[in-house]
């Protein structure tokens, strides 16, 4: 093994048994845009029906079914994985490490993905059709009333918990073990930093869901009454044990949205990040409040009064360090000198709706209110305006921003703009209305509504075909991109980039870093 | 420091490994647990205790009148007749109360039933004591036969003075083919 510099291997086997951290990030990319694709084309089957009153196209069991999957698949298949392949290509070249601690592992932790979601999506062709019962598949009616095709969505669970965790497990081994000489804790651009967070919660949270999932199946085929009434059971108990795993994942989802935006937002103001510190200590203070807050999803199960004003401040805490955050992003752009490329557009439009979306949030968190939003489309706004336009906002953002030092290719930056704002415009369309309708009393996951919600629907899906269709724009892009897209050389493809990853060849060398870098006793980007 | 491997990576790893596995143990060993302590204890839910209280001689307090609601429910599948005798009655703190409900199964195969209670409002889950009450065992019962069910309750002298009105709601489960399972097991 002398070649230390050997690319990698040829054809298919390349991909089945690599190690290499690039290579598995990749693949993790587009298995994450294929989810995205599949969950997107659930969501316009949604729309399609809900674009009039009535009963158009499916039946509501099969509408049920898609809330259900899109749900899940967009979570579990397009969001988390796509965090995990940018982790997986960014971590060790910003910590000047030649590869992930556990490259074998990272293998694994990939490849049970397909799988796993080969087995959520064969339901829908199993009798008794898909899971319909919401991607919170609250008991009973994900154990009594649940189709048979339940187990298989079980096991699915199971399967791509196990690839989370291991995934997290590998980014701490890899954070805590493999820096370069030099590279402190506090030296860690925020994109590690909000990982390596993120990781611990995801190394707490899943198995908690693998617990509940578990107990479900044993309610299911093993007689146990976890969650049933008549054996001294209670469903009530599984939303607990659901959200206990369940809002600590709504971070595992934003944190490394806000990593990626803390490394964009300085790239294109030219400036370092302002607070950085503020920003370490903020993601940890968000972590740790995502686990005593659980119950504000649940608001209207019947807790006593002291439960739920406990829940209610607890909640509304949260805002003092997303505010923190949102704050320093506004600050590095403050005199800066700001160029906005389609990176830049895509962290700006990030950082004006997912804080609508958190003002949403606390308006959703405030107890007496609540009872009125609970379980109506305002609940369905919000959630996509943090989710969407937070989570996936942030990660075209990186895809646009770090995609030249991947490929050596610079992709059409009017195709980019154009894909923003057609994004931007579709976006809102989609989702603003849902706040109008939902406070005026429309339930989410029905596949009919009272007529007096009829035209705000009718734009909701209308823009949702536009959001749906840029997405199309933007594989057109970064495939047109790889194939052909203008050369680049220069190590810092932005001017206003800051980082080890800038320090590599453009594109990027199958190794890097096999030399641990030397780290400054004060990087640019602090 | 206490290491698992001397490869620093795999150590982190394997120690990482076990947090996920314990935490899987946490769902099992305290939340389950731990919820239903906290139910009982809190009275959350409506949850009234599963034992028969062993009444506290005390005087009754003539003074307050509560009234005492009365549902009876059948779960989802349930085919039996089931329903209180009366659908109220107006209580002393203080004092014990005979009512009886009245279950038929109009099937012709034998059955096993179990009744869930709940209370509202759950703040006074707590004050409201049952001494005897069909709820706390299985009640079988032959194909067309039919019984009166007997509960016998004290409402605490302590109920909050705003709680004029109490509802007591029973929910009837067909538990015949998990009792038949035990029994198979036995």
């Amino acid at each position: 093994m002398g070649a230390h510099h050997h690319g990698p291997a040829k054809g298919i086997t390349r991909w089945l048994f690599t190690t290499n951290h690039k290579d598995i990030g990749t693949m993790y990319l587009w298995f994450s845009f294929a989810m995205f694709i599949l969950g997107g084309a659930f969501a316009m089957v949604i729309r399609a029906e809900l674009f009039q009153p009535g009963m158009q196209l499916v039946e509501p069991g099969f509408f049920n079914q898609m809330t259900t999957l899109h749900g899940l698949v967009m979570v579990f298949g397009a969001i988390m994985p796509s965090f995990v392949g940018l982790a997986n290509w960014l971590i060790p070249m910003m910590i000047g490490a030649p590869d992930m601690a556990l490259p074998r592992m990272n293998n694994w932790s990939f490849w049970i993905l397909p799988p796993g979601f080969l087995m959520l999506a064969s339901t829908l062709f199993m009798e008794g059709g898909a899971p319909a019962f919401g991607w919170t598949f609250y008991a009973p009616l994900s154990t009594t009333y649940a189709p048979p095709s339940v187990t298989f969505f079980i096991f699915a669970i199971h399967v791509l918990g196990m690839s989370s965790i291991m995934g997290s497990i590998n980014i701490i081994a890899t954070v805590m073990n493999m820096r370069a000489p030099g590279m402190s804790y506090m030296k860690l651009p925020l994109f590690v930093w909000t990982w390596l967070i993120t990781a611990f919660l995801l190394v707490a949270v899943m198995p908690v869901l693998a617990g509940a999932v578990t107990m479900m199946l044993m309610d299911i085929h093993f007689g146990t009454s976890f969650f049933s009434a008549a054996g001294g059971g209670d469903p009530v108990l599984f939303q607990h044990i659901f959200w206990f795993f369940g809002h600590p994942e709504v971070y595992i989802i934003i944190l490394p949205a806000f990593g990626v935006v803390s490394q964009i937002i300085p790239a294109f103001s030219r400036k370092p990040l302002f607070g950085y510190a503020s920003m370490v200590y903020a993601t940890a203070s968000i972590a740790f409040l995502s686990f005593i807050v659980w119950a504000h999803h649940m608001y209207t199960v019947g807790m006593p009064v002291a439960g739920e004003l406990y829940f209610m401040y607890a909640t509304m805490l949260i805002a003092v360090p997303t505010g923190v955050k949102v704050f320093n992003w506004i600050s590095t752009m403050w005199r800066g000198a700001l160029s906005f490329e389609t990176p830049m557009l895509f962290a700006i439009g990030f950082l004006v709706l997912f804080t609508i979306g958190g003002f949403t949030g606390l308006m959703l968190s405030i107890a007496p209110a609540d009872f009125q939003y609970h379980d109506t489309y305002f609940v369905v706004a919000h959630f996509h305006y943090v989710m969407v336009a937070g989570a996936v906002f942030s990660m075209t953002a990186a895809v646009y921003f770090w995609l030249p030092k991947w490929t050596g290719r610079m992709y059409n930056e009017t195709m980019g703009k154009v894909h923003f704002w057609v994004s931007f415009v579709g976006f809102n369309i989609t989702f603003f209305p849902q706040h109008f309708v939902g406070l005026a009393g429309m339930p989410r996951r029905v596949p009919d509504y009272a007529l007096q919600f009829a035209d705000f629907n009718m734009m909701s899906s209308i823009g949702a075909f536009v959001y749906g269709a840029s997405q199309i724009l933007f594989l057109y892009n970064v495939v047109a991109t790889i194939v052909a897209g203008a050369k680049v050389s220069d190590e810092k493809v932005w001017d206003g980039a800051e980082g080890l990853e800038w320090t590599v060849p453009t594109p990027a060398p199958y190794h890097t870093f096999e030399v641990p870098p030397k780290v400054d006793a004060a990087p640019a980007y602090i | 420091m206490f290491r698992l491997s001397r490869n620093p990576g795999a150590d982190t790893a394997l120690k990482l490994s076990l947090v996920a596995c314990a935490m899987f143990a946490f769902v099992f060993v305290v939340m389950v647990p731990l919820y239903n302590v906290m139910c009982d204890v809190l009275g959350i839910n409506g949850k009234t205790s599963g034992t028969a209280y062993t009444a506290v001689p005390a005087a009754v307090d003539t003074s307050r009148e509560i009234t005492v609601q009365f549902i009876a429910t059948n779960n989802d599948g349930m085919s039996w007749v089931f329903h209180p005798e009366v659908r109220e009655v107006r209580v002393h703190p203080g004092e014990a109360v005979d009512v009886l409900f009245h279950a038929g199964n109009p099937t012709s195969a034998a059955m096993v039933a179990q009744a869930i209670p709940s209370v509202t409002p759950s703040r006074a889950a707590g004050y409201f004591h049952k001494t005897e009450c069909f709820c706390f065992d299985q009640q079988p019962l032959e194909g067309m036969a039919s019984v009166e069910m007997p509960l016998q309750f004290v409402v605490d002298q302590g109920l909050p003075q705003d709680i004029q009105t109490i509802t007591l709601s029973y929910t009837l489960f067909d538990v015949t083919e998990t009792m038949s399972d035990k029994i198979a097991a036995r």
